[in-house]
């Protein structure tokens, strides 16, 4: 499917790069700045986050980040390339190879059992049967859901859909996984048991994690915290 | 390949809607066929029947014959050409002389054309048989509508008045040797059928027709001897025209189907996408680009008719096969208007109408929903994933 002008990855020292990123929404006669001057950089198998109250502006910065947004000024490097100069092919090349979303309700596709929710991105890919199966099982394997591979989205719980949502992400082995309030829907055991699965696949696969998060559970397994206010960078630990 | 087989589970998937717009189209798709086989049938049908009972194949025309004005008649006639005399003799050609007559029935007086033909022809259905001379009397036949207008039954004698070759008047009176049915008003309203020798005799005109009528196998493709040829084509005029408005109508009740019917793909569509912008967002995310994502959603839309082909084929077959052995029965009323109409219609299905209607419902129903589509799949993802587009 996608064939044409893939998006190539270049040598860089930063997985992501962000420089004077600022988002305006247009409201009203004027506009409401949501992102205001954001420089940032994120290296190859950071555990990172970007932690904020409501509002803050983090869904918009993981949102330009996975190229599903674009900035109102200033620009983001995601593997080398620049985003912005990206053809919508390439982009959507990006996302189905290097990035991985989960998000904060699911978003399974309803009709599609848990396996194929796992596979929808390998056909994107347009691997074949045996390639897809080997990374599937191992997929659902990472999540512990190997015994509900027929079962459909409706039939799962919260936990067990995120871990459906993470199996998605990791199963294309991406360089980079983008987690927007990945536990908000989940209890307590739940949310640490995603964490986990993640921390591990982290450490394991060497995947770079970036969360948008305002839950106590998610911040303490993150190794570096990005404070959003107002679409601004309050506080990075890193820095 | 991977974007069909998401368009199939998402319609096998879907609910209620689906399976409803399946069943509109379905209806629509039936309805046509059934209609459109019915204007096939009645139109070859009336086609058959004209050449059955009036015209042949085709004709030649005496010289001075012109079959759309009457007042040619006095002068149209002349000897048959020589060189179809072989034709007339194997029957492949029958000579019909038209004169202007005057009838009497119950002392009203009504002008008619008398036509006489060969008893022994075949070409035409008239009862002609009948009109064998049996010594004394002359007898004719009529058709069931100029039996109605003249109150005349089978074995009445009346009295008819016309003019010879000289422009005499002269009269006699005529038995009615048999009423016949036919579809074809212009064999029966005002004409009455009169054998050949019969009026040969009572005119003078020996040998002498107005036009001839030949079967295809007569070959004859070109004007003979001064006689206007007249081809099938051109005999058939009237049913063409007849044709033509029908067909009209035709497009306009499928067009007013049609659009009712992708009114409802288009709602279910439009309403399917916006309730699925979340999941639209999440295709993208996963890497589909919104070309893609439109093609999704256009080939789901266009599937509905496909399905309805399949689904309108299951049920409405059997239906539409079993109208071609009842045929429809029509109200006796339309007998009247003249125009070629049976008892009953009896449908032809033509291939090429049933593909054109199924090829407009796709193609119609690919676009409904590939404008919706196309809208969403190019706003801004962010708000699609949020659920926010309106
Ligand atoms: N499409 C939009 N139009 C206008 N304002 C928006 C839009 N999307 C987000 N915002 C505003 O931008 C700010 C940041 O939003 P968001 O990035 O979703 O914050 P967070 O994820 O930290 O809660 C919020 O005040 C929000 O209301
Ligand atoms: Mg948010």
């Amino acid at each position: 499917m996608i064939n044409v002008k893939q998006f190539k990855r270049t040598e860089s020292k930063y997985i992501i790069r962000a420089e004077g990123l600022t988002k305006d929404y247009p409201v009203g006669e004027g506009h409401f700045r949501a992102l205001s001057d954001i420089n940032l950089t994120f290296s190859e198998g950071e555990f990172a986050g970007l932690v904020g109250p409501s509002g803050s502006g983090k869904t918009t910065l993981l949102n330009i980040i996975g190229s599903l947004d674009t900035p109102t000024s200033g620009s983001v490097a995601v593997l080398g390339r620049e985003v912005s100069a990206l053809t919508a092919k390439q982009s959507a090349f990006l996302r189905n190879r290097h990035i991985g979303f989960i998000f904060q309700s699911y978003n399974l596709l309803p009709v599609y059992t848990v396996y194929e929710n796992v596979e929808f991105t390998l056909l994107l890919q347009k691997k074949n049967r045996e390639e897809r199966h080997k990374a599937v099982m191992e997929a659902l394997d990472w999540v512990g859901l190997t015994e509900k591979k027929d079962a459909r989205p409706a039939q799962l719980s919260g936990g067990e859909s995120q871990r459906v949502a993470i199996a998605r992400a990791m199963v294309k082995r991406p360089a980079i996984v983008l987690a927007d309030e990945p536990s908000a829907n989940l209890d307590a055991e739940n949310s640490h048991h995603i964490l986990q699965t993640m921390q591990q696949l982290n450490s394991e696969l060497k995947t770079t994690f970036l969360f948008a998060t305002h839950d106590e559970k998610v911040m303490q397994y993150l190794q570096r915290v990005i404070s959003l206010r107002d679409g601004k960078i309050e506080k990075d630990t890193n820095s | 390949m991977l974007i069909i087989r998401t368009a199939f589970k998402n319609i096998i998937g879907a609910g209620r809607a689906t399976w409803l717009n399946i069943a509109v189209l379905s209806f629509v798709l039936v309805i046509m066929t059934a209609y459109n086989g019915i204007l096939d049938g009645w139109i070859e049908q009336s086609r058959r029947d004209t050449m059955d009972w009036d015209t042949g194949w085709s004709q030649l025309w005496q010289p001075n014959y012109d079959k759309y004005d009457i007042f040619s008649l006095p002068d149209a006639h002349g000897k048959t050409p020589a060189q179809i005399d072989d034709l007339l003799k194997t029957g492949m050609a029958a000579p019909v002389l038209v004169i202007q007559a005057s009838v009497y029935p119950q002392g009203r007086m009504m002008n008619i054309q008398l036509k006489g033909i060969d008893p022994e022809q075949h070409i035409l259905k008239i009862p002609s048989l009948s009109l064998r001379s049996t010594g004394g009397e002359t007898p004719v036949v009529i058709g069931k509508r100029m039996a109605a207008t003249t109150r005349l039954k089978k074995g009445d004698r009346v009295m008819i008045r016309w003019r010879d070759r000289n422009g005499i008047f002269d009269a006699r009176e005529v038995r009615v040797a048999a009423i016949f049915e036919t579809t074809v008003g212009s064999a029966d309203t005002g004409q009455m059928w009169i054998a050949l020798d019969d009026l040969y005799a009572m005119t003078g005109m020996q040998d002498e027709a107005t036009y001839i009528v030949m079967q295809r196998e007569s070959l004859v493709n070109a004007n003979v001897g001064g006689w206007h040829f007249k081809d099938n084509d051109f005999l058939q005029t009237d049913n063409r025209m007849l044709e033509q408005s029908s067909r009209a109508e035709s497009l306009i009740i499928f067009a007013i189907l049609l659009t009712l019917a992708l009114l409802a793909v288009y709602d279910t569509q439009t309403l399917s996408i916006f309730r699925r912008q979340k999941e639209i967002g999440t295709y993208v995310a996963l890497g589909m680009t919104p070309r893609e994502v439109t093609g999704l959603f256009t080939i789901e839309g266009t599937t509905y008719s496909l399905f309805a082909a399949i689904f309108g084929t299951i049920w409405g077959s059997p239906l539409l096969y079993w109208f071609t052995k009842t045929g429809l029965p029509m109200p006796e009323a339309y007998g009247d208007v003249g125009m070629a109409v049976g008892k009953a219609m009896y449908p032809a299905y033509k291939l090429t109408t049933i593909t054109t209607t199924i090829l407009v419902v796709i193609v119609f129903s690919a676009l409904v929903s590939y404008l919706p589509a196309r809208k969403i799949a190019h706003q801004n993802m962010v708000w699609a994933l949020k659920g926010k587009i309106n």
